[in-house]
């Protein structure tokens, strides 16, 4: 069974094809979208997110050249710059929605769906992907990109703009992470986690 | 209303927000809370004092979308001389300079979309609150769209951060984030909450 969570509308779930997606018919929101090779394609791009993550971290962003000066900042040093201005609460904020919440998205989705494949559980896999599902919208780098790309424009008539390396990085990493979570299936995440935990509290 | 269709909360049955597991209501439950068998969320039949919150978050969101707008969002030092930028004059600034890509997507981001949350969100609270029954798949729609591009107002932020970071010349060049951002940051945060306190199934309640 399944109630529509904008209309409350009840629905008996009845199994559907891979690729098929349930749509209320009283106020049209998507009830469930099965996904196809849910599990396999999600851990895939979750393992390349990782990397990725990793170098858009760890090389600089975007470089600006004036005269013989090279200026070059990370994201990091965006969040520290603004903490020494003063303005935490918007250090703390770029911090959560530019780094904390998509690293704590690709380390969640690593923990509970790799054990799950090969139908294990690790410990506390209820919380943490719970905890996940709540993170989500605050997750937000598809904005930071666009954000980058406005900065450049912006920043053009100051010097010459260097791309740096982790910019291309941090362009992929937007595209693997959006398609993880468009090709994660909850409902059946949800489905694997509830029948663990009944045979465990069989045995 | 159809005979054949059923309402969740009216079969009390609860749905979870979080794994949309679908549960019968226990009786005798009183005021006690009762969680969600399979993901252990709280459950509940409605978004806890969902309109009345959201009056809460639209109203102080309003408010603080005055100095947002009023006080600089960043200062610019170039060679001794300081400018300061609100979110409008960047918009200007663009214009003037006959960059109308760049124009358009902060002024989407930073003035169009904060708007539009205020007005849909205000109807939505209004049209729910005297009991409507007037278009409810429209407004159901209507709230999904602001769910869903809240989230493009950071941008303006983003851009201050990178702006800041990047140039740091001393009196020479430099970019400082200025207090209108945190107003700003806090109007972007507070309508996202006043999204997620909102619930859509209170306007399906009316028909009933």
């Amino acid at each position: 069974m399944i109630a529509c969570h904008d209309c409350d509308l009840v629905y008996r779930l009845r199994p559907m094809p891979e690729g098929a997606t349930a749509i209320c018919t009283r106020c049209g929101a998507i009830l469930y979208a099965h996904k196809k090779d849910s599990l396999d394609r999600t851990l895939a791009l979750v393992i390349a997110g990782l990397i990725l993550f990793f170098v858009s971290n760890m090389f600089p962003l975007l470089g600006m050249k004036d005269g013989s000066l090279i200026m070059e900042t990370t994201l990091i040093q965006g969040v520290t710059t603004l903490y020494n201005q003063g303005m935490t609460e918007l250090s703390l904020l770029v911090l959560t929605t530019c780094v904390l919440a998509p690293l704590i998205q690709i380390f969640g989705l690593l923990y509970v769906l790799s054990p799950l494949k090969y139908n294990r559980m690790a410990p506390l896999t209820v919380v943490i992907f719970r905890f996940i599902r709540k993170l989500q919208p605050w997750s937000m780098m598809e904005v930071f990109m666009l954000g980058i790309l406005v900065s450049i424009v912006k920043l053009a008539k100051m010097g010459s703009i260097i791309p740096g390396l982790s910019l291309y990085s941090f362009a992929a990493l937007i595209i693997v992470l959006a398609w993880a979570v468009s090709s994660l299936d909850p409902h059946i995440v949800w489905e694997k986690i509830e029948t663990r935990v009944k045979r465990k509290g069989r045995a | 209303m159809n005979k054949d269709i059923v309402i969740a909360a009216q079969a009390s049955l609860l749905s979870c927000s979080i794994c949309h597991l679908v549960t019968r209501k226990p009786r005798n439950i009183g005021k006690g809370t009762i969680y969600c068998p399979r993901c252990g969320e709280r459950l509940h039949g409605r978004k806890p004092e969902s309109l009345s919150r959201t009056w809460a978050l639209v109203i102080s969101a309003i408010i603080f979308y005055i100095p947002a707008n009023v006080l600089p969002i960043m200062t610019v030092t170039s060679l001794g001389s300081v400018e300061s930028d609100t979110i409008i004059s960047g918009v200007i600034y663009f214009i003037k300079t006959g960059m109308w890509p760049i124009a358009l997507v902060i002024f989407v981001a930073s003035i169009f979309v904060p708007i539009l949350k205020f007005l849909i969100l205000l109807f939505l609270l209004i049209s729910t609150q005297v009991k409507s029954q007037w278009r409810p798949k429209e407004r159901t729609r209507l709230y999904r769209i602001i769910e869903s591009i809240g989230r493009w107002s950071m941008v303006d932020i983003f851009v201050v951060t990178l702006m800041a970071a990047l140039v740091k010349l001393g009196a020479l060049a430099d970019i400082e984030a200025a207090p209108g951002a945190i107003y700003f940051a806090a109007v972007v945060v507070i309508t996202i909450f006043a999204a997620m306190s909102f619930d859509p199934r209170l306007i399906w309640d009316n028909l009933e």
